[in-house]
């Protein structure tokens, strides 16, 4: 049953999400709206213990999630044969940039703040 | 033998096939890595989609009829978005605290996966429309999608691309983070949650525990940037 009620609250957040970026015609994903919404929602006793249940257990699966979207390469058949290799020279690339970049950055930022903190 | 053929056609054709495909699939894939000692490149999304891709193919299957089962796990990814508050809440004092580190290094991070994709897609010569489809591949599928349609971009190819981005990330990041050397879990987790969302994220959270936190924290911070951002930014090209 909490697995229940957390799955309403979720839907309800994403719903009042879509609702407004309707309404609103703000330039954001319904879903991201939810999830604004849903951080000032889970102050409320109600609202955060079944969607603590209902959350680990959706994230704890997230890959699983992006299996449907992932098999749909297999219908850009077409544009990978003429741009496949040079697309994938590109994601490898500017992923091992953001990596490396974030990576560095937020050690970065943690060393200043915590100079004799140890380093693992 | 008759008999056998009109009963595959039938369950062919039904919702029923591309789900329980899906889900046996990967309990397969998930079983072999954790068998494989969680080897980077055993990653359960990537051997999924693949024996899917041959199943598909072999099979004569549309893709269309695949997702018509599938799609009620493709629906989750919503609600998916949505729970990303719960580790953000549960972490609300850390974020409070480091907020600007936090903000900042997602912010630097994610502009730099984004521009550096555009930019090298650009100098390789890749059609407009692909750029535009492959700027927000950092962004966790679902969102990527959206921000794609705002930007004029391709949905269903900048999902792609995102689920590619995600895998890379997962694959190679601890080669890459090792080369570096001197990264804590934090930086490391944080790192993958930015540039290779969610498939990074549940990396990092079966590597370590505190990888995951910050890879967690990391993935809703960059939707909240890029989803902000990315049409702002946009306007200028």
């Amino acid at each position: 049953m909490p697995i229940l009620t957390g799955l309403a609250w979720l839907l309800l957040c994403q719903s009042a999400g879509e609702v407004l970026v309707r309404l609103g015609g703000w330039p954001l994903p319904g879903p991201v709206v939810g999830m604004l919404i849903l951080l000032f929602a889970l102050r409320l006793e109600v609202v955060r213990s079944p969607v603590g249940a209902v959350a680990d257990a959706l994230l704890a699966h997230l890959s699983l999630l992006f299996v449907p979207v992932g098999v749909g390469v297999m219908t850009h058949v077409g544009l990978l044969s003429a741009y496949g290799l040079r697309m994938l020279v590109v994601i490898v690339l500017s992923t091992w940039i953001g990596l490396i970049v974030t990576a560095l950055m937020l050690r970065w930022f943690l060393r200043r703040e915590a100079p004799t903190g140890p380093q693992s | 033998m008759q008999d056998f053929v009109q009963l595959w056609v039938y369950l062919s054709t039904t919702p029923l096939f591309g789900l329980t495909a899906t889900i046996v699939t990967y309990v397969l894939a998930q079983a072999s890595y954790q068998r494989l000692g969680q080897a980077p490149w055993a990653n359960p999304v990537l051997w999924t989609v693949l024996v899917l891709a041959v199943l598909l193919t072999l099979s004569g299957t549309p893709y269309p009829r695949y997702f018509s089962g599938a799609q009620f796990i493709h629906f989750l990814l919503g609600p998916a978005v949505v729970a990303l508050a719960w580790p953000l809440w549960q972490r609300r004092s850390e974020l409070r605290r480091r907020a600007v580190a936090i903000a900042l290094a997602g912010l630097v991070g994610g502009a730099a996966a984004g521009a550096s994709a555009v930019a090298i897609g650009w100098a390789l010569g890749l059609p407009e429309e692909l750029l535009r489809s492959l700027a927000p591949k950092s962004v966790t599928a679902p969102v990527a999608m959206g921000i794609a349609e705002q930007i004029g971009g391709i949905p269903a190819l900048a999902a792609v691309f995102a689920v590619l981005t995600g895998l890379v990330g997962a694959i190679s990041g601890k080669y890459l983070f090792d080369a570096i050397g001197g990264l804590s879990m934090q930086a490391r987790g944080f790192a993958l949650g930015t540039a290779s969302h969610g498939i990074g994220a549940a990396r990092a959270l079966q590597v370590n525990a505190d990888a995951g936190a910050y890879a967690g924290l990391a993935l809703g911070v960059q939707v909240v940037l890029a989803a902000l951002l990315m049409p702002l930014v946009a306007r200028w090209f």
